[in-house]
């Protein structure tokens, strides 16, 4: 078995130094072009797309912080966002900006060296939003002289990067039927793609291509397919109409294969299954889809009529490897269901798929990866115990793939949860999910960083943290692997043996992704934990 | 001191949903009248005294600010119409020093009033032409430092809804005097490295021990002070020319008449 990863082209390093040198302190505004994002991987100096790279790696191959020194990792500045709303943020970094976003809906660009404000664009809300797990945002999209950023009121809005002005503002949908933008948009190509939230309030999902330019809406997927559309038959009634299947997490993009992977969540209600009888296409699904056009190309649903809320919204990990003696293109993908999969990207062609996490929702995988139903977990009136819980055992949060190690690692969360139905009569704007939940009494939930095998998604390693954790991980060339904890510490391991080497306690709950970057030739490392942004690097 | 930027301005379906949202609005302003409450004219002597005693301690007593937030502006940032107004007055804004009023809906009523009053620039009698001075904006190349719509250069201020902000005679005086009028917290800098380079630029953000700033070109700089050894800090200052003498009278007249249409919503 071999696994490759994007060489490291002498070129590409001559570059970082030259615009290390040239670009500080006095640099040229942000140009950031498709092509720059596209190449992410020569740039490592800069994080340029939510991922790091279109294939979502979240890999850096910056190995100025490694394994020996990482335990001298201190604090160099600290941003305190104004809101004490979730710091969901993965930063993006370009040319000695760092820009990120503030709960609920807010922008703001950073001066790299010290850490002080450039612009805020604080938006101005309506009253009566209504997001089911908080007023949060993921982070911005960077492409050429604009910075694109989703709201709570979900709207689409370009900013101009110099300064926060306003250079466009549409609507994505009606924020008063639920609907919201709390993703980090993707930029490809010559659009903006955006994804959009409320799957407990009986929307129907889609994802949306603009231009960057106007803000004219350029395609629409329906993820809940209509009259007439293919799969429009595995909903019953009118169900489709209030099917849910949000896509509220960043995609990935292979530019070999020209395919856009994107994740879906829950049907809706989300824990009735009678009134929407079928599979519920595509509700639970990995889609690819064609950039240009919106055109799905191939679909695999994880979870056909999903009743627990498992929304398979995660990020998809794009890798290249030798799978049963065959060269083949993967995209992997740890579920908040609790398993791991590994699919074939080209065709969706399903190869694996292995439980990370207690579960007890299935009883097993057939041959093409659909899931044998255990009964005694469906939500009943008298209430039924499921593992995991509809937090899940993964969430939004980022995995990370290490092509040094050849691991991919995640964040794992091990709790379960009684489900007692409930009513879900739709009214436009209210939760529409039809159970209500307790916890498991006496239990006390466990968190793991999980180090797997990428192809067979055995356990290598784990570290055991208190609580489920709701942080991202990132892996870099310097053998490390940086995730967080719900007690707030921000901990570094030896990405190879799962050896704590350095931690430092940020004094608030990280539910955020780290990111690498330079700035003057040294490498930092940043992480939003609690309402604050903390950025570190080795001693000057 | 950096430039944070209040939104709503270029939203038009905002704008639109406002208008829908009217039928809501009226309900709630039928329900006050219904209670006795209006804001009818003869409220605001009572709204700018009640304003002036309750909370211009920290929003100042014309109310542009102080510890509070500035209301002297055309949009609120948090109130974006008169019922979320209403409300934040009542009731505060968790999380901000901002508490809630003890004081009946009537009185709240007439406080909102006044405060709506705050940023609104007074009509006036404009006699240009707007079209023909958009003409002379881009003939003297104002593009070159401000933005309108979100296109142009960033060293001036931002002009997208200047007709909002500031009336036809400011806007007269600061083409022929740009010194006289430069925007709070407007600062021109010249700027000496240790390196050697010198710099003309605007602040765009200063602390004790760091500055950032932007060239004529708008190039973004950042400093530490100890790599400085010049930092002049030109209060008054302002890179703009004078136009007094370079323009006609009509097209002096033209060119304000086209930055005071510029309301930000309206104006794409």
């Amino acid at each position: 078995m071999t696994t490759s990863s994007p060489p490291f082209r002498l070129p590409a390093m001559l570059a970082v130094l030259v615009s290390v040198l040239v670009a500080v302190p006095g640099r040229a505004p942000g140009q950031v072009p498709y092509e720059r994002i596209l190449d992410a991987a020569s740039e490592p100096e800069h994080w340029l797309t939510y991922s790091g790279t279109y294939g979502a790696q979240r890999y850096s191959t910056l190995d100025q912080i490694d394994r020996d020194n990482v335990g001298e990792l201190q604090p160099a500045w600290i941003y305190q966002a104004r809101s004490l709303q979730k710091f969901e943020v993965s930063p993006l970094v370009v040319d000695g900006v760092m820009y990120i976003t503030e709960a609920p809906s807010d922008a703001t660009a950073l001066d790299l060296r010290t850490g002080r404000p450039i612009w805020s664009y604080r938006r101005s809300l309506p009253q009566g939003i209504v997001t089911c797990c908080g007023q949060v945002n993921r982070g911005v999209a960077l492409l050429d002289d604009q910075v694109f950023l989703g709201t709570v009121d979900a709207h689409l809005v370009a900013l101009d990067a110099r300064t926060g002005r306003v250079r466009w503002d549409v609507e994505v949908a009606d924020y008063e039927l639920g609907y919201s933008v709390t993703v980090a948009p993707l930029a490809l190509k010559d659009k903006i793609i955006v994804g959009i939230s409320g799957g407990e309030y009986g929307i129907r999902g889609f994802l949306d291509a603009y231009d960057p330019l106007t803000g004219e809406r350029l395609w629409r997927f329906w993820t809940v397919p209509g009259p007439g559309e293919a799969g429009h038959d595995t909903w019953s009634g009118d169900s489709w109409q209030r099917g849910g299947a949000p896509t509220w997490v960043t995609g990935a993009y292979d530019p070999e294969l020209d395919l856009l992977y994107w994740g879906t969540g829950n049907p809706g209600p989300d824990f009735i299954g009678e009134v929407r009888e079928g599979d519920n296409l595509y509700s639970e699904s990995l889609l690819a889809l064609d950039p240009d056009t919106g055109e799905l190309k191939w679909h695999f649903q994880f979870i056909p009529h999903d009743i627990h809320d498992y929304d398979s919204t995660q990020v998809p990990v794009l890798l290249d490897a030798e799978f049963e003696g065959q060269p083949r293109q993967l995209v992997v993908f740890p579920n908040r269901n609790g398993f791991y999969y590994v699919l074939d990207r080209a065709t969706g062609e399903f190869l694996v798929g292995k439980a990370f996490a207690k579960q007890t929702w299935a009883l097993g995988l057939d041959e093409n990866g659909r899931p044998i139903e255990n009964p005694d977990t469906i939500p009943t009136g008298e209430g039924a115990l499921v593992y995991p819980d509809d937090d899940g055992a993964a969430n939004w949060y980022s995995p990370t793939y290490s092509p040094q190690t050849n691991l991919i690692y995640q964040n794992v969360r091990e709790k379960g949860g009684v489900y007692y139905l409930a009513d879900a009569t739709y009214e436009p704007g209210k939760i529409y999910m039809g159970a209500s939940r307790r916890v498991v009494s006496g239990e006390d939930p466990q968190g793991f960083l999980r180090a797997l095998d990428p192809l067979s998604g055995d356990l290598v390693w784990e570290i055991a943290v208190r609580a489920p954790p709701w942080a991202g991980l990132m892996s870099t060339a310097g053998g490390l692997v940086f995730s967080g904890t719900m007690e707030g510490d921000f901990f570094a391991a030896d990405a190879q043996t799962g050896d704590v080497l350095w931690r430092f306690q940020t004094g608030g709950a990280v539910y955020a992704n780290p990111i690498t970057y330079l700035s003057e030739g040294r490498q930092f490392v940043a992480i939003a934990a609690g309402n604050s942004l903390v950025t570190f690097a080795l001693p000057d | 001191m950096f430039p944070v930027i209040d939104t709503s301005a270029f939203d038009l379906d905002r704008a639109r949903r406002a208008r829908r949202r009217a039928v809501a609005v009226c309900a709630v302003s039928l329900a006050l009248w219904a209670s006795g409450v209006s804001a009818q004219p003869a409220d605001l002597a009572q709204g700018k005294r009640l304003f002036e005693s309750q909370c211009g301690s920290c929003h100042g007593p014309l109310g542009n600010g102080g510890k509070g937030a500035n209301l002297a502006q055309p949009r609120l940032r948090r109130a974006s119409d008169d019922e979320a107004l209403f409300n934040i007055i009542r009731r505060g804004i968790r999380g901000t020093e901002m508490p809630g009023s003890p004081l009946t809906p009537s009185q709240v009523s007439s406080i909102a009033a006044y405060v709506r009053t705050l940023g609104r620039v007074a009509p006036e009698n404009i006699p240009g032409d707007r079209t023909q001075g958009q003409g002379v904006y881009a003939s003297l190349d104002c593009a070159r430092c401000h933005t309108v719509g979100g296109r142009g250069g960033v060293v001036g201020p931002d002009l997208g809804d200047i007709g909002a902000r500031r009336s036809a005679a400011h806007l007269r005086e600061a083409l022929t005097d740009p010194a006289a009028s430069v925007p709070d917290g407007f600062l021109q800098l010249r700027v000496v490295a240790r390196d050697g380079r010198v710099f003309s630029g605007i602040r765009v953000n200063e602390d004790g021990f760091s500055v950032q700033f932007r060239d004529l070109q708008g190039r973004l700089h950042s400093f530490w002070k100890h790599e400085l050894d010049v930092l002049d800090q030109q209060w008054q200052r302002s890179p703009m020319p004078s136009y007094a003498g370079r323009l006609t009278a009509d097209e002096t007249d033209d060119l304000v008449a086209y930055l005071v249409s510029l309301k930000g919503i309206t104006d794409q």
